[in-house]
């Protein structure tokens, strides 16, 4: 704790007393803020000694500016939301600017069942009473804490039992600010029995003068029977960072899908998933691409949680680290005395392209069922170099014969994406990428 | 067209090359038997370039170009292809994105505008018709989950759409039955033509009647031995190769 102290950036948080009542004037939720930061305290900012954090280094990246806490609303113009854009992609549009919703720059779902709005005005919400901070895992994540006792605003979403969104929500992030800043969405979506959606996320840094760290917490919610098809898009740039914390919590024969895609070049991401399976017949699938070049550090920490019986998981995280980039993946599957037959997987494989780059993969499996199904795997290496010989002998230079290996090396994750035009999009990133 | 004087290999330090003389004009088919062992699969892989093979000594010019400076991808793109013994499989690599990339990087190569659309897919078709390529296989990934006369047939209509002055068939019938052997010399001799030059690499004569070539050459221990016309592999078919090695003994003891 004596090492945070030294930092401005937490004095901030500590001392500036109309920092906490700034966020505690808005809302109703001064006791769980409150509760938060005591748990942050004890907790503290994460250093190379705290276990989930040994390779990830975050106190560097919040020493290197005096950050603002940004708490003001701003607004963005369509330029700017036009970046994120993903062609061909029939969808609903969301435009958070720093987590506040900017309805002007969105095309919302309407009808009957769908609730989507501005989580702080959705405090009173049933779904929102319900779940918001009840996922036991935020707890344990200082990050977390840290967004639960200071988070601005984000977005609230509930759909009702046995509504489907006809399109595909594409929710665009838009982090800006004037000086260096720290900024602390939350969001909150529940999917009610039976309702069933598809959401795209991805993110717009606009301002090359200034640095601004995202420190975003996503609680989501899939009830019986739900599906979610979740989407999470990381095309990030030298003046951004992000620790970007989703916590899902699965109810009985729901399916979870979610896809995490970092690509260069924010210098820092951090990803935290967990999901929390308090139902039995359950499906789960993670998937994860992380291609980073230059000196980016990329950190997925994974946690499935298998509370109940009969659940099925599968983790997929394949990683093409480039140049110096530095990858770290952590499987965490934990496996209660009461989940028997339960199916849970996971692989990790990664090509390390760069002389320089590394991979410190963990996979953590603790297990106390013994009637289970269980699995993990590990692989880091290079192109086979028959394959390489095979392709440049048609022809093919070898810096596009690396494009088409790493677009064959990440095919398994992108081909299960179901939104065509996300797909193409990605495959296009990765080809753009590899072809620079 | 393709002049090799002197050339010597090896790899991991084992010569396996020494000292190959062989002149192929425009237009010509040239068989290169041998035993094995013989150094057949390596004189490909040095004329194909492939980097764990060093070249201690000797020549190679190809339409007057140093073939030897140029890497791989610039001696395809030079008009050199090589029928793989072995093709990869490629997983998540489609045969068509794949065809679509080598011919645009030889074309970019060449000077020429990129082939894109309607225009590929219409010379997709033809050549694939030409060498009776299962069209159900060009969407497919790279070779993958193909049979082994699939693979083999793919090579050729690879080189039926790359169109090089000179390709090298290395052991191309290794592995085939009787009718896929047919379907591929087919395909070959479909493309054979007064600008085009053949290397046919083969252990047995059984593909050389299929595809007759001007020229027969039996590598032995890393150079040729013998030279002659297409009868030479007839008698090395009833002969076998040891009549060959002992001529040799005698010449060298002399």
């Amino acid at each position: 704790m004596t090492s945070d102290i030294t930092l401005p950036f937490y004095q901030a948080l500590t001392t500036d007393v109309n920092a906490l009542s700034t966020c505690q004037a808005q809302d109703d939720l001064q006791g769980v803020r409150r509760e938060a930061l005591e748990r942050f305290a004890v907790l503290g900012l994460p250093t190379l000694k705290t276990e989930a954090w040994r390779y990830s280094n975050i106190q560097r990246y919040l020493k290197e500016f005096p950050y603002e806490l940004l708490y003001a609303t701003t607004t963005v113009p369509a330029s700017v939301v036009a970046q994120a854009a993903i062609p061909e992609l029939d969808c609903y549009r969301i435009v958070l600017v720093n987590g506040h919703l900017q309805a002007d720059h969105s095309e919302l779902p309407a009808g009957k069942g769908i609730t989507i709005g501005a989580l702080s005005a959705h405090t009173q919400a049933p779904g929102f009473t319900k779940w918001f901070n009840k996922q036991h895992h935020l707890a344990q994540e200082s990050l977390a804490t840290l967004n639960t006792a200071f988070f601005t605003d984000g977005l609230y979403i509930e759909l009702a039992a046995n509504t489907v969104i006809d399109k595909p929500i594409h929710i665009v992030h838009v982090y800006t600010a004037t000086q260096h800043a720290f900024i602390q969405p939350r969001h909150l979506w529940v999917l009610n029995r039976s309702a069933a959606a598809t959401i795209i996320e991805s993110a717009v840094h606009p301002d090359a003068d200034v640095v601004t760290f995202a420190n975003s917490v996503l609680e989501t919610v899939v009830e019986d029977n739900a599906e979610l098809w979740h989407y999470n898009i990381q095309l990030g740039d030298q003046h951004f960072r992000e620790v970007h914390t989703t916590a899902a919590q699965q109810q009985a024969n729901s399916r979870y899908h979610h896809f995490n895609f970092t690509l260069p070049g924010t210098p820092f991401t951090r990803n935290n998933l967990s999901v929390a399976l308090n139902g039995s017949y359950t499906e789960t699938n993670l998937n994860g691409l992380y291609l980073a070049n230059g000196s980016q550090h990329v950190d997925n920490h994974t946690f499935m949680d298998h509370i109940m019986p009969n659940c099925n998981s599968n983790e997929l995280y394949k990683g093409v680290l480039l140049d110096s980039a530095n990858g770290v993946f952590t499987g965490r599957i934990l496996v209660h005395q009461e989940a028997q037959k339960t199916n849970a997987f996971q692989q990790n494989n990664n090509l390390l392209l760069g002389a320089k780059a590394d991979i410190n993969s963990q996979p953590q499996l603790e297990i106390y069922a013994d009637d289970v199904k269980c699995s993990h795997g590990f692989t880091a290496g290079q192109f086979s170099e028959e394959s390489m010989f095979y392709l440049r002998s048609r022809g093919i230079g070898e810096d596009a014969a690396k494009a088409l290996m790493v677009n064959a090396f990440s095919h398994d994750i992108t081909d299960e994406v179901k939104v065509p035009a996300l797909q193409h999009y990605l495959q296009e990133q990765i080809a753009a990428i590899m072809n620079n | 067209m393709l002049t090799i004087k002197n050339l010597h290999a090896e790899v991991e330090g084992k010569q396996i090359l020494k000292g190959i003389n062989l002149e192929i004009g425009k237009g010509e088919t040239h068989a290169i038997m041998g035993p094995n062992g013989s150094g057949k699969s390596s004189l490909a892989s040095v004329l194909a370039g492939r980097d764990n093979y060093t070249v201690t000594e000797g020549e190679v010019w190809f339409n007057g170009k140093n073939l030897l400076d140029l890497s791989p991808e610039d001696r395809a793109r030079e008009g050199v292809f090589l029928a793989f013994q072995y093709p990869v499989e490629i997983p998540g690599v489609s045969n068509l994105n794949f065809l679509k990339t080598a011919l645009n990087e030889i074309r970019t190569y060449k000077g020429l505008p990129t082939i894109e659309g309607r225009d590929f897919l219409k010379l997709t078709k033809e050549k694939q018709q030409l060498v009776d390529f299962n069209a159900n296989l060009m969407n497919r990934s790279l070779n993958e989950g193909f049979s082994g006369g699939e693979k083999k047939r793919n090579e050729i209509f690879q080189l039926a759409m790359l169109d090089p002055q000179l390709a090298i068939l290395d052991e191309t019938d290794s592995g085939l039955d009787i009718d896929a052997l047919r379907i591929v010399s087919n395909g070959v001799n479909k493309l054979r033509d007064a600008e085009k030059s053949f290397v046919v690499i083969t252990h047995y004569q059984r593909l050389l009647e299929y595809i007759v070539p001007d020229f027969v050459h039996v590598l032995y221990n890393g150079r040729i031995i013998k030279t002659g016309t297409k009868e030479l592999a007839l008698e090395l078919e009833e002969r076998g190769y040891d009549w060959l090695k002992e001529e040799l003994h005698l010449k060298e003891s002399v």
